[in-house]
């Protein structure tokens, strides 16, 4: 089952790579991680996707909670949350491709970001789903190239991941 | 200002080796009312801080400089983070301009040590140093204990700052739980009083909490058998009437029959380790599980829980003792002692011209002792063997590397434990492929005159990595015979200790008799059957109640 989890932690030399050391010794693979502060001071969080079974990833949390510099770590996939990842992509676009493309970047409320004389750049928002979709439709255009931030999350409703 | 917070934190001793990045802290040690024990290896150096902890509870205290000195520590690290033992390790580091560079004598220490600290440090600067020297040593004491790195590069010992030093740390990530759920604890209640067939199965969590009087009081009260792990032996007497010795792989076959056949396990700081579980499917099938640990890590690892209370071990048995209700266990006492009276501990086979026996040897060593005896052991047959027929009176007086099973472990940690208990007796016994680990170290005790006894189980062999060659690999006995060891007796008379060499019963007795009465440090070359086996045996990975017996019983 992939779990999302959202880690609280000290901004502070090394922390980083304690929190991804820890998984590569357990044995299993980030399959994405997104970084940035928080509205605390000092204080960052990270969202990290793997795939992982129920027992292990339980494990891992309490793994990561020994972590001193770890302030707290929520399993996000329990809850109901909203998740979001922003792609972009480059994408082969001759003349006459060029309103097919941009069609089906309005379908999917992306932007075109940057158009040179054969090729554009494509930014979308959204979950996987709607990611994989527009990847595929774009395929057929050819994709020179595609870079994503990892996914963040956030609990639905009132509800936070705070470190108090 | 690092002599200073020290003395705050109550330093007396540091352990340590000098060298060019340290040559600002090592100044400072010159005249600082602290003592500093020079070793012949960093690595003796860790050892014995470990040592020294381990008796006296307090972080051992070590210096090494960068580069070399720094990855010297780390199998003296790992050791005592695998067993939760509390040490602050000071390392030198190339001035900071020069990190990442590849300078003379850099090495990433904080980088390298990463999973084996609690935690580490790489010092920024000098007005960083009292709050994480504060740090290093709160976490290093409390909690799950382990030991805690920081590395200093040498301009950052030349800077001058002002030295604010508060032993009070909040550190927002780390809050260890120390009382244990009263819910959970009203619940383990219950269970001892319903239990037909309890055991109490303890390990080194004891021991660090100092949890053994009330575990004793436990054991009487509610007459439940006591197990303890390698790392939990001393925490109740050995020579105990509720005691049924070790578990696992070499433990005994009452403790094994035991765990399987109990309804009732109360599991205190333990962590379940694949050499005392054997096979995790069989293990204790028919038993209902309470597990008592500080680290709510362990709780779940490996073995699913019923009760899962995290805590302070002692705290919590001591919770539970106020509400204990005993259940009737007459019956289950009753079956042990049976099993107790069918399978002793074997002391193996002698005839009319068998040569000396090590279990003989750790048996003497044992009766001579007195309750003020700490003994440090290194890692092989001869450890077995201590745990097996060494009777460990009293908690923290039982020195071994459970965890990670180092070679080289046992003489620098008996004189860590010589250090923190000049009262006390020490001995240390070590295996002739262990001892050559950290042979050096005779400089230490006869430069010191450390009162301390020597005894070598020398079989000629690595002799556990033989026994199995010679069970699962048909005798093919690869490069585990310890061809071209020199004679004991002569290297340890060349560095000025006393030596005595023993080859049958008659001198082995006269040798400890004779070691325990002479000052300074004496070495025993016991030359023992070479191709003795440690039994009862378990083959890994298999029910801990398949036992092999090497034909005893
Ligand atoms: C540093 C290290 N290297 C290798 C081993 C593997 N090992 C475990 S026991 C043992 C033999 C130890 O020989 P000795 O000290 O003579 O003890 P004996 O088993 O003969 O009593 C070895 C090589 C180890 N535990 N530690
Ligand atoms: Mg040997």
């Amino acid at each position: 089952m992939k779990h999302i989890l959202a880690i609280l932690v000290e901004n502070k030399p090394g922390a980083l790579t304690r929190i991804s050391g820890l998984f590569s010794r357990r044995g299993f693979n980030i399959e994405n991680i997104a970084v940035g502060e928080t509205v605390t001071p000092g204080i960052a969080r990270m969202t990290i996707t793997v795939e992982s079974s129920e027992k292990v990833i339980e494990q891992v949390v309490k793994q990561l909670h020994k972590l001193i510099n770890v302030i707290k770590v929520s399993n996000l996939s329990n809850e109901p949350s909203v998740t979001r990842e922003l792609m972009l992509i480059k994408v082969r676009a001759e003349t006459g491709s060029r309103s097919d493309i941009q069609q089906i970047v309005e379908t999917f409320r992306g932007k075109v970001v940057d158009v040179s004389p054969d090729s554009m750049i494509i930014e979308v928002t959204g979950n996987d789903d709607k990611l994989e979709a527009i990847k595929l439709l774009l395929n057929h255009f050819g994709i020179k190239e595609i870079v994503r931030t990892g996914k963040v999350a956030l609990l639905r409703g009132s509800k936070v991941t705070r470190e108090a | 200002m690092i002599m200073a917070a020290l003395e705050k934190e109550g330093v007396e001793l540091v352990f340590g080796f000098p060298g060019g990045a340290v040559l600002p802290l090592y100044d400072a040690l010159y005249d600082a009312p602290l003592k500093h024990l020079l070793f012949r290896h960093e690595q003796a150096a860790v050892h014995a801080a470990d040592g020294y902890a381990r008796v006296t509870g307090k972080p051992g205290v070590v210096f090494a400089t960068s580069g070399p000195g720094a990855t010297n520590l780390v199998t003296g690290i790992a050791n005592a983070y695998m067993d939760s033992v509390p040490l602050v390790l000071i390392t030198g580091q190339v001035a900071s301009p020069f990190i990442g560079t590849d300078a003379f004598q850099e090495a990433d220490i904080t980088g390298i040590t990463l999973p084996i600290t609690k935690h580490n440090y790489l010092v920024k600067s000098a007005e960083d140093l009292p709050g994480i020297l504060a740090e290093a040593f709160y976490i290093a004491s409390t909690g799950r204990r382990g030991p805690v790195l920081i590395d200093i590069p040498k301009d950052v010992f030349d800077q001058e700052a002002y030295f604010n030093y508060n032993k009070e740390c909040h550190i927002p990530g780390y809050n260890p739980t120390y009382t244990g759920h009263a819910g959970q604890i009203s619940r383990a209640v219950k269970a001892i009083r319903d239990a037909h067939r309890p055991v109490i199965f303890g390990g080194g969590g004891l021991i660090r909490s100092g949890a053994s009087s009330a575990l004793r009081q436990l054991a009487e009260e509610a007459q439940i058998p006591v197990i303890l792990t390698l790392m939990g032996l001393g925490a109740y007497p050995g020579d105990g009437e509720l005691f049924l010795g070790m578990p696992g792989m070499h433990g005994c076959v009452t403790a094994n029959y035991a765990l399987t056949e109990a309804d009732l396990i109360i599991a205190a700081g333990v962590r379940f380790d694949d050499r005392v579980t054997g096979k995790l499917e069989t293990f204790a099938q028919n038993a209902k599980i309470i597990h008592i640990d500080i680290d709510p890590a362990e709780i779940g690892k490996n073995v699913l829980i019923d009760i899962p209370i995290v805590g302070d071990v002692r705290q919590v048995l001591e919770e539970l003792l106020r509400k204990l209700k005993p259940g009737n266990t007459a019956k289950w006492l009753k079956q042990i002692k049976t099993w107790q009276n069918k399978y002793p501990i074997p002391t193996g086979v002698t005839g009319p011209d068998s040569a000396l026996k090590p279990q003989f040897v750790i048996r003497e060593l044992s009766r001579l002792s007195d309750d003020n005896t700490l003994v440090a052991t290194d890692v092989g047959q001869h450890q077995m063997w201590c745990a097996q027929h060494f009777n460990v009176r009293k908690p923290c007086s039982f020195l071994t590397s459970g965890g990670l099973g180092t070679m080289g472990y046992g003489f620098p940690a008996a004189i860590g434990a010589r250090l923190a208990a000049p009262e006390s007796r020490v001995i240390c016994i070590t295996g002739d492929g262990s001892f050559q680990m950290n042979i050096q170290e005779l400089a230490t005790v006869v430069n010191n005159r450390f009162d301390m006894t020597i005894a070598l189980i020398n079989n000629g062999y690595l002799g556990m990595v033989r026994q199995w060659q010679d069970i699962f690999f048909n005798k093919r006995y690869s490069h585990t015979a310890l061809e071209g060891s020199p004679d004991f007796v002569k290297v340890a008379e060349a560095y000025g200790a006393r030596a005595i060499r023993a080859v049958n019963d008659k001198e082995a007795t006269a040798a400890v008799e004779e070691a325990f009465a002479t000052k300074g440090p004496v070495l025993i070359d016991f030359i023992v059957e070479p191709e003795e086996n440690v039994y009862p045996m378990v083959a890994p990975n298999r029910p801990i109640n398949e036992i092999i017996t090497g034909g005893e019983y």
